[in-house]
């Protein structure tokens, strides 16, 4: 069959010139045999802690290759070190662009740096998929329309239990701790996003911090006065302990919501006391390797199954090799929709329409799921509780 | 003779405007920012002897005039400038304060705490309307005057080259003078400079002021053509990049500075190709086999080379 591809195939081999390079023009990084993805993570630096998640997507991308690629086509994923340095990033994304000719950038990482491209790879045109990073901002399909978030957003995950507290608890007073910047306003958006018209007669008292304050013990405590029942705390893991045992020192029992970056049991439960933590709320979108009830589960042991083959010297305690493993699962599952046509524009079409995909290791029920008009792939969690040894799961998906 | 190569100087120099293009040539533009931000340590570390681990602080400094000019204030680009100098120059004539009281490993930490401070005062929440906190401010980059028939990069290149040009030349102007045997002297023996009648005092807190001027238009500049800054831009390992640039460069050297600038740029691309798991001990060995294969810099080596070759021909001396 003569299609336009093979025809310009056929016009590379007469003049002698590379295939890749004359296909260059209609699809950018794509060649018969081959697509090109490139990416950029901290390898060095201070945080380097979050390299493996690259590490965990080229074996992802080295196993589809192993069986046979996507539609005949090797993955040749390229991930340049930035240092987590917003200039080096700019660097090393021009040098994939313009050098490597890669067909799009996927997952790079860290609010700053991929703030640092955002505009120069829209302007390009070249999709900027699944940014690693949990900022709202690159979910805006209207004024970066090559631009896509992964991670739920905290704005997500507030509307989550905005939801929750109008559903479970529809007379409770609700009460919100929340740092004052850009992460616990994100919160307050989300909060207002879940709850609508409630949020007003249902939120009684709104108190901030700063990050740089050394206690919270007056906010708790004018929370308490306010006669509020239940608590939505937005904070960084030092305050959220100080929180947790502040609310236990008063002898206040409300229901306690925490953000789910602050619910690490060593970093914040521990600190404060396992036992007064006991009844607190959070949200989880994962399954937790660690969680006896997944050991026999088939997502869970298809992770596992490819970390002992590809990985298998990887800590499987790194809750970075589940995310490298999910990301890298979401652009396979992007490529096989896109089917033969892999330019640009379809690859960020595809991207825009992903119907309910069920990731191995994610929760049942969370499903990613974009439209033209819903650049947060991750909008679903579950509900957690705290037992006061582990975290147990509860209730139905919420969808934000 | 002298005239000729002027202008064979300012060919090579244009040239990569016209044969770079797209990613090779933000490499070049970046590559004379850093090395100016090189020179510009090199006046008070290199040639005053007042080691500065703290450089990377005016540069970032600089970035912001300009970023928050521009972002907040509509300022032209060209116009945020002098203004990031001048800021700058200021902040390193109270910076060169300490500097008389204190020397060596001491001056050095009192720099590295600056380098340390900047980051996380640029992240404080109450200079965020105009910082953008942590988020940083994106930039729009400079527009192509509508007569020059040049891309942006094309353009952005030949305006920080410009700069960078004059900048280096007024440096050259001020390294030939009287005040360069005073910094020299002040570095060598400070007491014997004390003695000779020199003004300790002065001269070592105009070298800071005009180090940090030059290490500001840098950091300028920079913003101009990364078109973003944040915190993360300049955390305290860019003051130490900077310091390794002046070492593996050269001190006391106009050329050098453009060397440690290469080193600085590229040597960490270079140990990722090398060693994607641990391009940190790549980086380390080629900076000690640098150091031991040029102990004085590539200044250094470039300098006995020169003189190799004149004794081996003296005719042509």
């Amino acid at each position: 069959m003569l299609t336009r591809r093979t025809l310009l195939q056929g016009t590379a081999a007469a003049s002698l010139v590379p295939a890749g390079r004359a296909l260059a023009a209609d699809m950018p990084g794509v060649t018969a045999s081959e697509i090109r993805i490139g990416n950029t993570n901290p390898h060095s630096g201070p945080a380097s802690a979050w390299g493996v998640i690259a590490t965990a997507e080229a074996a992802y991308f080295q196993m589809i290759n192993d069986q046979g690629g996507i539609n005949g086509r090797k993955i040749a994923f390229q991930s340049l070190d930035d240092g987590y340095s917003p200039p080096r990033t700019v660097a090393q994304t021009r040098k994939l662009v313009e050098e490597d000719e890669v067909s799009f950038m996927f997952n790079g990482l860290g609010t700053a740096c991929q703030t640092a491209v955002r505009q120069y790879l829209n302007a390009k045109k070249v999709p900027q998929l699944f940014v690693a990073t949990g900022a709202d901002k690159f979910g805006d399909p209207q004024h970066f329309p090559w631009t896509m978030g992964w991670n739920p957003s905290y704005r997500t995950e507030a509307a989550i239990y905005g939801k929750y507290l109008v559903q479970e608890k529809p007379n409770a007073k609700v009460g919100v701790l929340y740092q004052n910047d850009d992460f616990g306003k994100d919160y307050l958006l989300g909060l207002k996003d879940g709850m609508g018209e409630h949020y007003a007669s249902m939120v009684v008292k709104e108190v901030s911090y700063e990050s740089t304050d050394p206690t919270i013990d007056s906010q708790a405590i004018s929370l308490q006065s306010a006669g509020v029942d239940a608590v939505v705390t937005a904070a960084l893991p030092k305050i959220a302990a100080q929180m947790i045992r502040k609310i236990a020192d008063l002898n206040w029992h409300p229901l306690h919501i925490m953000s789910n970056v602050s619910v690490s049991v060593a970093a914040v439960l521990i600190p404060a006391g396992p036992e007064k933590a006991i009844g607190m709320l959070t949200a989880a979108y994962q399954k937790d390797n660690s969680d006896p009830r997944w050991v026999n589960d088939p997502g869970m042991e298809e992770w596992r199954g490819f970390m002992k083959k590809y990985l298998p010297s990887a800590d499987l305690a790194d809750a970075n090799f589940g995310y490298g493993f999910a990301t890298a699962g979401t652009m396979a599952h992007v490529l096989r929709q896109c089917g033969d046509d892999l330019s640009r524009a379809n690859v960020m079409k595809q991207a825009a329409s992903i119907s309910g995909l069920q990731a191995p290791t994610f929760l049942p029920g969370v499903l990613i799921a974009t439209s033209p008009s819903n650049f947060h792939p991750i909008r679903a969690m579950q509900m957690q509780k705290w037992d006061g040894a582990a975290w147990q799961l509860f209730g139905p998906v919420i969808t934000a | 003779m002298s005239r000729l190569a002027a202008v064979g100087v300012a060919v090579l120099l244009i040239a990569p405007a016209f044969v770079l293009s797209g990613y090779h040539l933000f490499q070049t533009t970046m590559l004379a920012v850093y090395a100016l931000a090189i020179l510009g340590l090199d006046l008070v570390t290199g040639t005053t002897g007042q080691v500065s681990l703290g450089h990377g602080a005016f540069y970032a400094i600089g970035a912001y005039v300009t970023a928050i000019l521009m972002a907040s204030f509509n300022w032209p680009y060209w116009a945020t400038l002098p203004v990031a100098g001048a800021v700058c120059a200021a902040l390193g004539f109270a910076i060169g304060l300490p500097a008389l009281r204190l020397r060596g490993p001491y001056l050095a930490l009192v720099t590295l705490a600056l380098a340390a401070a900047v980051p996380q005062i640029l992240r404080a929440k109450a200079l965020e309307t105009w910082t953008g906190g942590a988020q940083g401010i994106v930039l729009s980059g400079p527009e192509v005057p509508a007569l020059l028939p040049l891309s942006a990069d094309q353009f952005l290149y030949l305006f920080v080259l410009a700069i960078a040009a004059l900048l280096f030349l007024a440096a050259h102007l001020l390294l030939r003078g009287r005040i360069r045997r005073a910094m020299a002297a002040i570095r060598d023996h400070p007491l014997a400079a004390e003695a000779a009648g020199i003004d300790v005092a002065a001269i070592k807190t105009r070298a800071f002021a005009i180090s940090a001027l030059f290490t500001g238009i840098a950091g300028s500049l920079g913003a101009l053509v990364v078109q973003f800054v944040a915190p993360d831009s300049f955390e305290v390992m860019l003051s130490i990049a900077l310091f390794v640039g002046l070492v593996v460069g050269g001190t006391g050297s106009l050329p050098g500075a453009v060397a440690g600038a290469g080193f600085v740029l590229f040597v960490p691309n270079l140990s990722e190709l090398v060693s994607k798991s641990a391009p940190g001990v790549v980086y380390g060995v080629l900076l000690v086999a640098a150091l031991f294969v040029m102990p004085s810099g590539a200044a250094g080596a470039l300098r006995r080379l020169v003189a190799s070759r004149r004794r081996a021909r003296p005719d042509t001396a």
